[in-house]
């Protein structure tokens, strides 16, 4: 099943009218475990505001005091299920969750570290540098030709790579060690790094792109130079070294990349998705 | 602006060490000891690929704080899921750079404020942090 097809378990930790509050370690200690093991939590107390309920299926935990039926939330969802945790500790709190998740047949978490590009529109200019550099089919394009993350599951953990090669500093890795990958502010140091972006495009082959726009006689024959399949291939793997050593690209990633045959059909078919999609604009 | 019945949302980025531990830990503390209603989510990244529906009920409904990281990831990620965040009523304490002390002080604080990035954000015009 994919990643976006599963539904999911809301936790609703109920202490308000009606319920006998947690003792403070207990709550602490059930809540940390909770999320722990991947799941949402409300923790409904005796002010503030909680998000609306939105039909998904909800487990209500809570030391109830008179049954919970007496329990009036705005929740009219069928998908309520109370548990009453009169008793329970943490861990069989969490375990009373982990049964409802797997009744419900709601999502498991925790399988997949969620590491994947983020898009910052409002510096994204859609050249789609990235989604023809991407050899894992991670980006994508939609109708109108806008540049989208398609399959956040198909990255490479750890590998920030194509945020490198964004000439916009536009692609963010929020669990990324330093900015601006991880979201902090973009500096003009950052957005003059000329070198390592030719080095990256020539990853590809060239930067068929800017060739496209230009179409000078100058870009045509660089564009034709570059093509040469070897010399591709070349430049791609002194630019790996550099990247890999620049401690960007993990080992991991490099040693399982696609032979060079796989790898320069990929990038074919990521620069063609690219090709039409700057070709839909116009 | 003040905050009144905001709502608060507190990230626990479950699958990643970029928080400090003992900084969450203790700003949960502070939550789960406040009496308040408040929301809580293992890790807004994996619910922003999984394009979880939960993102759209958490940015619902007014004011809201988030203890999560930084603002313009936390608003990218949010908007990537359909769930856009409302940049005139969030405010983002973001855990990379805040303390524990100052992070639970702006969750509380009766006033909101909003510090999500809008438009092509730089050094030079981004928003100060909400507190150092
Ligand atoms: S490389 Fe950067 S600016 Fe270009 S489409 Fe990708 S995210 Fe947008
Ligand atoms: S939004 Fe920030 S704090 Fe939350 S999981 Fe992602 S990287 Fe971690």
């Amino acid at each position: 099943m994919s990643l976006r097809d599963q539904s999911h378990l809301r936790v609703v930790l109920y202490e308000g009218d009606g319920a006998e509050p947690l003792d403070g370690d207990l709550r602490f200690d059930a809540i940390s475990r909770l999320l722990e093991q991947g799941f949402a939590l409300t923790r409904v107390g005796s002010a503030g505001r909680t998000a609306p309920d939105d039909g998904v299926a909800a487990v209500v935990l809570g030391q109830f005091q008179n049954g919970a039926r007496q329990l009036t939330t705005d929740a009219a969802s069928e998908q309520l299920r109370f548990t009453n945790v009169s008793g329970f500790d943490s861990e069989r709190i969490a375990g009373a969750v982990e049964s409802t998740r797997a009744e419900t047949n709601t999502a498991r978490h925790g399988e997949w570290k969620p590491w994947f590009p983020v898009i910052d529109y409002d510096r994204c200019t859609n050249c789609m540098q990235c989604l023809s550099f991407c050899l894992f089919g991670v980006y994508g394009a939609d109708q109108q030709g806008h540049i989208q993350v398609q399959n956040e599951d198909n990255c490479k953990t750890n590998c920030p790579a194509c945020s490198r090669v964004c000439p916009e500093a536009a692609i963010m890795f929020p669990k990324y060690k330093a900015g601006p990958i991880n979201g902090d502010v973009v500096t003009e140091a950052d957005l003059n790094r000329e070198k390592m972006k030719v080095d990256i495009s020539a990853l590809l082959g060239g930067d068929v792109y800017s060739m496209l726009r230009r179409r000078s006689d100058q870009a045509k024959e660089r564009f034709s130079k570059e093509r040469d399949d070897k010399k591709a291939l070349q430049e791609r793997q002194k630019c790996l070294t550099k990247l890999a050593s620049a401690g960007d690209i993990p080992a991991e990633v490099l040693m399982n990349l696609p032979s060079p045959e796989e790898i320069q059909r990929r990038a074919e078919e990521a620069k063609a998705k690219a090709h039409a999609a700057l070709a839909a604009q116009r | 602006m003040t905050h009144e019945s905001g709502g608060i949302l507190y990230c626990n980025c479950t699958y990643a060490q970029v928080l400090d531990p003992a900084a969450k830990q203790a700003v949960l503390r502070k939550l789960c000891d406040s009496g308040r209603s408040f929301e809580a989510v293992a890790d807004l990244c994996e619910m922003s690929a999984r394009k979880d529906p939960a993102l759209k009920r958490l940015a619902s409904g007014g004011n809201l704080k988030i203890a999560a990281c930084f603002p313009r990831a936390v608003k990218w990620l949010f908007a990537s899921a359909g769930a856009p965040l409302d940049p005139q009523q969030t405010e983002v304490l973001n855990l990379r750079e805040l303390d524990a002390a100052k992070a639970g002080e702006r969750l509380f604080a009766e006033d909101l404020q909003p510090n999500i990035p809008t438009g092509k954000v730089t050094a030079s015009d981004v928003p100060a942090p909400a507190a150092r």
